[in-house]
């Protein structure tokens, strides 16, 4: 009967009336309108954790910041992306990843295909006024074909979440509290010796150089994290 | 006098590559020269470091007490600051000891690895800081050229417009890393 | 277990009672036990005995002023004894049918005179580890009356009736959380206590899960009633282990009374209660982590909506509330929710319990109605600052609450006005500053603490508290900028207004009150590489200080 109406909202985002189906998520809507909103933690085929705090937006007539991989749409519903308390906000969320960790992109297996590099060049970052952190980290080559370099880590746990939702292997994990917090491969041993099935699914959704296959050189190392959409259609025609 | 602007490069502890990037604009650093005087750099015979200077652009890290006292100094007698590549902007390869400290980074070097004497210098050699730091932990800087190192186009665009005054949108040109 | 059934144990309680001519009531929590409360009671029971008095010895949870413990309450005549030792016990026990022992006897009138006393109205009454003794002060008569007297919708809105809102820091309407819930659909629906209490000092929660745990369960099961529960959990951290014992005890002898359990009260209602310890991680306080780690996951916070009343544990509607907030629910049910209305001011009613520590006379657990002036509870309950110093700042809120200055002290005490004064109500937490205590070393503290305690799942929390930190601790040593308290400013604008849970939203309080009020502390550090307060050692100042002299060289 007259149900249908209801499931469809209708928005606007940066001044755009815009439709689309309940439930869908702010993020969800604006790429299907071409609507460019930073993500980090996101990612097309897994769960989503609303931890990178970059896709924030506003919604008007709140104070409060949404994120946009996990907020639903709601009716009537007007979103700012890209204002410049957000852009504010967006490069200090990516200084305060740069200073944490220790970056040297001239020298980063990733460099010139790294997530963060990107975002910060989008974002107009031109230097980081937070002082380095300099954290002593390891690096575990353990393994026959990958290694993790947590140097270049930034929690995203996107590698935890492909391995345990979509392998199933359940390898990653994360250890310890705030800024000592790490990924780890079992119960903290090393990779190479872990259960994990060599699959490599969480070296391509790894958006910086932590995690990288080594048999690859220099800075030649793209990723395809597209597999994964692809990867759950077929599972959901089975 | 003159009515040429002033422009010195200094160099830090990084490894000249930028520089060489520098000079790599090739027969465009002649339409450079018709604009600016080059009064310190690397590849001038000056000792010290001039008054009144309008463009400084800078190549490192700030790694020693003397490259924290050349930096001051450059500071002072310049206008305009332009930390150039990434060495002076997030302290880039240098600061890789950072984690570690000066300490096993000089065993290594004069010790564990030297053959011939080893020991560690103490003349001649300036005093490490404990931490590699980028420049503007220490003083303001007014532009941030980052690349590693930026590209002649790069220094060339960004050098004419600082110049001109005409606008200039660095993150389009450049990048950490590039 | 019908009302009738529950008068006749008040009674006997009260008849056996009878029995004795006097109750001596000896605290025995933490604070006077620490004090050789144990010591006292063993000679007060034994010197009794020999006596051949009539006298009730028995041990009861904190009384409240307890840097004052050991304290001892003497029944029927309400006298008050403080400081006392094992060798006072004698005198205790001849003054019995005598004139009060003087010397013990402490002025403590003014202390007690401007507290009202709701959740704490049992405390230093009872044996919590004794449910008759709760039934005998109208324990669960509430439950009971609910049961048989109210509808479920009815005792939601006697909650909304009575303005209460929740005790665990945010503040948000009981009445509205539990209709809520109510209204959710779902087959199973949970109700949840939070006795995680994280904040440092605290101890709210404790006194209350220890000195009156029937007061708790009786309050999850009118919830659980209400919302349409049957299954309910205590979440308490397990470094408080008898809080732990005296749950356990209490769920036990509620089930043998059959006032927990299936067809409670011969009614159709069934509800029963587990507990669940945490390992003592101050985010799995908040709301999400909590119920995480109750399904046995790591403890981190999740974006909400979905908030826990729609979708909580096991994806199940789920109510969460307090333990103060539960501890509320009995005497609202029982007195009706307009009486707790008249209590309180304008939209913070009722009582609020506090952990007064810090720099004054009286230090312990108060309880007063909402709205009441600061300096009520400086000057007069608790006694003043010591030692000829200066008040300079009463810190509330736990340590992501803020500081408010002395010329504030005619601030009334409610949600509201603290936090339009920067600062929140939190979970009671009230630290007492003097002259001697330097703002920004204060505010370093307390960021300290979040930082270490941030789960460490979003960007923001993580290295914000981590950079804010680092700032901090540079002003603090005397090498801070200018520009680094820029900096730290905007910092706090980031972490608050993006991070994913309160713990980081609300970090930047201690440093964004302090400089609201203390703005001058931070630039005497940083401009002049003084610590007006002569706590800060200033140790980096000579280094930075040649450092720049030699700019000029
Ligand atoms: C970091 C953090 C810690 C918290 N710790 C506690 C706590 O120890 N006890 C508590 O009752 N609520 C705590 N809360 C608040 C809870 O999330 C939740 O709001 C509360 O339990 C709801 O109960 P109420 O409505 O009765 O206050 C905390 C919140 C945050 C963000
Ligand atoms: S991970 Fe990315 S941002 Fe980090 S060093 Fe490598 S390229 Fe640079
Ligand atoms: S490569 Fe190993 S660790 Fe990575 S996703 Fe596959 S199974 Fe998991
Ligand atoms: S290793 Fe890569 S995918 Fe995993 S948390 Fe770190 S940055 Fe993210
Ligand atoms: S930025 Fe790169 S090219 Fe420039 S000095 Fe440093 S290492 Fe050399
Ligand atoms: S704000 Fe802090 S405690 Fe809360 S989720 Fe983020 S990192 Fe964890
Ligand atoms: S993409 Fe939404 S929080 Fe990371
Ligand atoms: S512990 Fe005895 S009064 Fe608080």
């Amino acid at each position: 009967m007259t149900e249908a109406p209801f499931d469809v909202k209708t928005l606007e985002i940066d001044g755009r009336e815009l439709s689309a189906r309940r439930g869908q998520t702010i993020l969800e809507v604006a790429r299907e309108n071409d609507i460019n909103i930073p993500t980090l933690c996101n990612m097309e085929g897994l769960s989503n954790v609303g931890a990178c705090r970059l896709c924030l937006v506003e919604i008007k007539g709140s104070n409060k910041l949404l994120p946009a991989c996990v907020a639903t749409v709601s009716e009537g519903m007007v979103v700012s992306t890209n204002t410049e308390r957000l852009q504010k906000h967006r490069r200090n969320i990516l200084e305060l990843l740069f200073a944490e960790r220790n970056h040297v992109c001239s020298v980063c297996v990733s460099n010139g295909h790294c997530e963060l590099q990107s975002m910060a060049q989008d974002q107009g970052l031109t230097h980081v006024r937070m002082p380095y952190r300099n954290p002593h980290l390891p690096v575990d080559a353990s393994h026959e074909r990958f290694t993790v370099d947590h140097n270049r880590c930034i929690l995203c746990t996107r590698c935890v979440r492909v391995c345990g939702e979509i392998e199933g292997a359940h390898v990653w994990d994360v250890m310890g509290r705030g800024i000592d917090s790490m990924v780890i491969t079992d119960l903290h041993e090393d990779w190479g010796k872990s259960t994990c099935t060599r699959c490599g699914k969480c070296v391509q959704v790894c958006p910086t150089g932590a995690l990288f296959d080594k048999s690859k050189i220099g800075s030649d190392h793209p990723k395809y994290p597209d597999f994964l959409p692809y990867l759950n259609l077929m599972r959901e025609a089975r | 006098m003159s009515s040429k602007l002033k422009l010195a490069t200094a160099w830090l502890d990084g490894c000249s590559g930028c520089h060489m990037s520098f000079l790599d604009m090739d027969e465009r650093l002649l339409e450079l020269a018709e604009l600016v005087d080059v009064v310190y750099s690397p590849v001038v015979d000056t000792k010290d470091f001039p008054d009144n200077v309008d463009i400084a652009l800078v190549e490192g890290a700030v790694a020693s007490v003397d490259d924290e006292k050349k930096i001051r100094k450059i500071r002072a007698h310049s206008r305009m600051l332009i930390a150039m590549g990434d060495c002076a902007i997030t302290g880039n390869v240098p600061s890789m000891r950072n984690p570690i400290g000066p300490d096993a980074i000089l065993d290594r070097a004069y010790f564990e690895n030297a053959t011939i004497q080893p020991q560690i210098p103490c003349v001649v050699v300036p005093k490490l800081l404990k931490t590699v730091k980028p420049i503007h932990e220490f003083v303001k800087v007014d532009v941030f050229l980052p690349g590693c190192p930026p590209s002649a186009d790069t220094f060339h665009t960004a050098l004419t417009a600082l110049i001109t005054g005409e606008p200039l949108d660095i993150p389009a040109l450049t990048r950490f890393g590039a | 277990m019908t009302i009738e059934e529950l008068e006749q144990i008040a009674k006997t309680v009260q008849l056996e009672n009878s029995r004795y001519d006097y109750e001596v009531n000896v605290c025995m929590d933490l604070a006077c036990a620490s004090q050789g409360a144990g010591l006292l009671r063993d000679a007060l029971s034994r010197l009794a005995e020999a006596s051949g008095k009539k006298v009730l010895i028995r041990k009861t949870g904190c009384m409240g002023p307890c840097s004052s413990g050991p304290l001892v309450r003497v029944d029927p005549d309400d006298t008050l004894y403080a400081k006392v030792k094992e060798t006072n016990a004698e005198a205790i026990i001849n003054s019995l049918g005598e004139k009060p022992v003087a010397e013990l006897q402490c002025d403590l009138n003014e202390h007690f005179d401007k507290q009202v006393r709701v959740v704490l109205e049992n405390a230093g009454h009872i044996d919590p580890e004794k449910i008759d003794d709760y039934i005998s002060r109208d324990g669960y008569k509430a439950l009971l009356t609910a049961l048989t007297e109210m509808t479920p919708n009815g005792v939601v809105h006697r909650i909304t009736e009575s303005g209460l809102r929740g005790r665990g820091g945010g503040g948000y309407p009981t009445g509205l959380k539990w209709g809520t819930v109510a209204k959710a659909s779902g087959d199973v629906k949970y109700v949840v206590c939070n006795g995680d209490e994280g904040d440092p000092g605290a101890f709210m929660d404790r006194s209350v899960m220890e000195g009156d745990p029937h007061r708790v369960i009786e309050g999850m099961a009118i919830a659980a009633y209400a919302v349409g529960a049957s299954k309910g959990f205590i979440y308490v951290r397990a470094e408080y282990p008898v809080a732990v014992a005296r749950l356990t005890t209490a769920l036990r002898e509620a089930r043998r009374r059959g006032l927990l359990g299936s067809g409670i009260c011969n009614t159709t209602f069934n509800f029963d209660i587990e507990i669940r310890l945490g390992a003592g991680a101050f985010v799995c306080g908040e709301e999400t982590a909590l119920l995480a780690s109750i399904e046995g996951r790591r403890g981190t916070p999740k974006p909400r909506p979905p908030y826990p009343a729609v979708s909580g544990l096991w994806g199940k509607p789920t109510l969460i509330n307090n333990v103060e907030t539960y501890a509320n629910i009995a005497p609202i049910v029982r007195n009706g929710g307009k009486w707790f209305f008249n209590m309180g001011s304008e939209r913070s009613k009722g009582t609020k319990v506090f952990a007064l520590t810090g720099r004054i006379k009286n230090t312990g657990l108060i309880e007063v109605p909402l709205g009441i002036k600061l300096w009520e509870i400086i000057d007069v309950i608790g006694g003043g600052v010591p030692g000829g110093h200066k008040l300079k700042a009463i810190q509330t809120g736990g340590p992501s609450g803020g500081c408010i200055p002395a010329d504030m002290m005619s601030l009334g005490v409610s949600y509201d006005a603290l936090m339009a004064a920067g600062s929140i109500m939190g979970s009671g937490g009230m630290i007492v500053m003097d002259d001697t205590s330097c703002m920004v070393n204060v505010a370093r503290f307390f960021v300290e603490f979040c930082m270490t305690e941030s789960c460490g799942k979003c960007i923001p929390c993580r290295a914000g508290t981590a950079q804010m930190y680092t700032l901090l601790t540079r002003i603090c040593d005397g090498t801070g900028t200018m520009d680094d308290l820029e900096l730290l400013i905007e910092l706090c604008d980031t972490v608050r207004e993006t991070s994913l849970c309160g713990l980081g939203q609300t970090a930047p309080n201690p440093v964004l009150s302090t400089l609201k009020y203390f703005k001058n502390e931070y630039l005497e550090h940083i401009m002049h590489k003084r610590c007006p307060a002569g706590v800060c050692s200033m140790a980096g100042a000579p280094a930075a200080q040649t450092a720049a002299a030699e700019v000029l060289a």
